[in-house]
């Protein structure tokens, strides 16, 4: 239609004599146009800014009355006790980071193993069903591993796992207080294993996906200059996908950071520090979870209010971090 | 005929909502969930009037009471007197219930274990962490207790059968109440956390060695292993419906205002030591007057036709003489219209 215009201008020479004016105006409804749509785009991102600070704000102020009476030790104290309102976020971020850590020791190697199994090594018969399960796998409400937390892994981590830990890794010196206690099923380790299955899929979908641009003339040169697998995964897969497989651990981690139902489920909820990762403790998500609703309101609310804003924090941090640690291998890449 | 379909739904909708819209709305207590549910459904068959009742723990049932999104509120935690003047509320016992300790031992079937006030507040503590305790094998003598770890079970949410329990403790041992008191969630010295009666029934049913606290109803509709207690008077009793009335027997509830009376550890022979009476709080001057008035129609029935009811379920029914003294109250502060 617009070609069919065109040609009637330019075969029309009283048409083509009024294309300026034309010109102009449809330049200025182009403009207008496009300058609506940066606003639109703006407002957008402003969205996410305010939403983001409002979210914040909100929490600090909600918070605020248990900063003010606690102080710093608020950070430090793992007491919890709401008859006598002392009231402390140690063991709850203690916890939080502890299971988040068992989770990312465990589901990193791994999520990375399969997704290069999956890209490097695997029989294209296989590659499919590997994929689809693994995806299948991201795709479960984190309730669901809470319930499978609690009725099926919690029972075989009580009468096998753990006593085998504590008679063997807990005669251990040195790190046998890791690994004291009695074998109840519930506890920090339950939970970061359960974490662990959980961030496996992210960990593995966003690599193996990453993995796949690797342009194959880079491997195929390695290849062709003599290098094993291992050598092609290590020197040129990794290296050149680095930014993207970070993002998906920073997104495992996060995920891991503020998992609630399924924790909560497994970790036997004890708010107090044990040295013994065989021992119950409690996260930031699960005490807001468990406690919230029927938290008196005063000390207690802004305490749990306190709790989410830490979080809240920690979540930064750990962006921040992870942004930072991006721009140095950039710079060591000389990228 | 997608016309028709159409309509039918816009029918069903309009009548759906106008149900929701009679409902008696309340929440609170998870303990007498069981019978306000049955008592509920044989109303709704009577009167055509349904009850929404919302168990998400006391704490969170005065919280909601407060805020004014119910029109009733539901507490195993009373409310002190004071608190109801300032707040504006009308509270009043609705049955009472025991709260009984269950177990999972391989080969303890219920009423083989004994277990006392302070031995209880011990394990609750930490002080007693395997079942072959002396403590404990004094008390069971015939039973073999193996060498296991105990896995003490808990709330991990603010309850009121936390707050009864607690005070139980409180009552029979002093390092209990100096080191953690008694609220409907306190600071655990040791133990595994779990949500709602049904969550503690739940990790008890599922881990070898545990020991937790709940409702009766919960105890015996999961099947679960439950323990006889020493009371007050040095006897040993097995949570039956005539212990828990044994106990409820001894309560004055003439003489305390706001109807504040906490049955744990009461005397007597049959006494069962953890009983627990479970409120209902209701504004003096609601709202909503209807909304208000139906509740109390609801509430006037359970305690007219219910009490039958409440038995088949192992609740106690309030004494006549009680639930005089309630409807008095009604009388007398709440309006109507």
């Amino acid at each position: 239609m617009e070609r069919a215009m065109t040609a009637s201008a330019i075969e029309n020479p009283q048409a083509a004599h009024s294309l300026p004016m034309d010109r102009a105006r449809a330049l200025g409804r182009l403009k207008l146009a496009d300058g609506g749509f940066r606003v639109m785009t703006v407002v957008s991102a402003l969205v996410v800014l305010a939403l983001l600070l409002g979210v914040a704000i909100s929490l600090f102020i909600g918070a605020w009355p248990a900063f003010q009476h606690f102080g710093l030790e608020f950070f430090v104290s793992d007491a919890w006790s709401p008859p006598k309102e002392r009231f402390g976020a140690a063991a709850a971020i203690y916890g939080t980071l502890v299971t988040s850590i068992i989770a990312m020791l465990i589901g990193v190697p791994v999520g990375l193993g399969i997704a290069v199994f999956l890209t490097e090594l695997c029989p294209p018969l296989l590659r499919r069903p590997i994929g689809v399960a693994i995806e299948l796998l991201a795709g479960i409400p984190s309730i669901i591993y809470g319930i499978w937390g609690v009725y099926y892994f919690k029972p075989f981590m009580q009468a096998y796992v753990q006593p085998f830990l504590i008679g063997t890794l807990g005669e251990v010196p040195g790190v046998g207080y890791l690994f004291a206690g009695p074998p109840l099923g519930y506890g920090v380790l339950t939970a970061g294993l359960v974490l662990a299955v959980m961030i496996l899929p992210f960990v593995t979908a966003i690599s193996r996906d990453v993995f796949d641009t690797v342009p194959a003339f880079l491997k195929e040169a390695a290849y062709g200059v003599g290098a094993t697998k291992f050598e092609v995964v290590g020197n040129i897969v990794i290296p050149y996908t680095r930014v993207g497989v970070i993002g998906g651990i920073m997104l495992a981690l996060g995920r891991a950071l503020g998992e609630t139902m399924a924790v909560t489920f497994v970790i036997g909820n004890a708010t107090k520090i044990s040295a013994s990762i065989l021992s119950q403790g409690t996260t930031i998500s699960a005490m807001i979870a468990n406690q919230f609703a029927d938290a008196d309101p005063g000390l207690f609310t802004a305490s749990l209010l306190a709790l989410g804003f830490i979080l809240f924090i920690i979540t930064f941090i750990v962006l921040a971090l992870a942004r930072w640690m991006l721009a140095a291998l950039q710079v060591k890449a000389g990228i | 005929m997608f016309i028709r379909s159409l309509m039918s739904a816009a029918i069903l909708a309009a009548s759906v909502s106008c149900a929701w819209a009679s409902d008696i709305s309340g929440a609170g207590a998870t303990f007498p969930f069981p019978i306000y549910a049955k008592w509920a459904d044989a109303y709704k068959k009577e009167t055509g009037n349904g009850l929404n009742y919302q168990s998400i723990g006391s704490g969170a049932g005065i919280k909601q009471i407060k805020a004014k999104t119910v029109t009733f509120g539901a507490t195993d935690a009373p409310l002190k007197a004071a608190d109801l003047e300032t707040s504006g509320l009308e509270q009043w016992p609705m049955v009472m219930g025991g709260i009984v300790p269950v177990v999972n031992l391989a080969g303890v079937k219920s009423g083989d274990l004994v277990i006392d006030g302070p031995t209880l507040a011990k394990i609750y503590l930490g002080t007693i962490t395997k079942w072959n305790d002396p403590a404990i094998k004094v008390l069971n003598a015939k039973v073999d207790l193996p060498d296991l770890a105990i896995a003490v079970i808990h709330r991990a949410d603010g309850s009121g059968t936390t707050f009864n329990f607690t005070d139980y403790l409180s009552k029979v041992s002093p390092d209990w109440q100096s080191k953690v008191g008694e609220s409907t969630s306190v600071e655990w010295p040791t133990g595994i956390g779990a949500k709602g009666n049904d969550g503690v029934a739940n990790n008890v049913a599922g881990t070898n060695g545990a020991i937790g606290y709940v409702e009766y109803a919960y105890a015996k509709q999961n099947h679960l292993t439950f323990a006889d207690m020493v009371n007050k008077d040095g006897k040993t009793v097995a949570p039956t419906v005539e212990a828990f009335q044994a106990a409820a027997a001894n309560a004055d509830w003439a003489k305390a205002p706001g109807f504040y009376i906490i049955l744990s550890d009461q005397p007597g022979a049959n006494s069962w030591p953890m009983t627990a009476a479970t409120f209902i709080l209701m504004y003096k001057k609601p709202v909503d007057v209807a909304a208000s008035n139906d509740a109390l129609k609801f509430f006037t029935y359970a305690y007219d036709k219910g009490a039958a009811m409440a038995k088949e379920l192992d609740y106690i029914p309030m004494p006549d003489n009680v639930i005089a003294l309630v409807k008095k109250a009604w009388a007398a502060d709440i309006e109507q219209k």
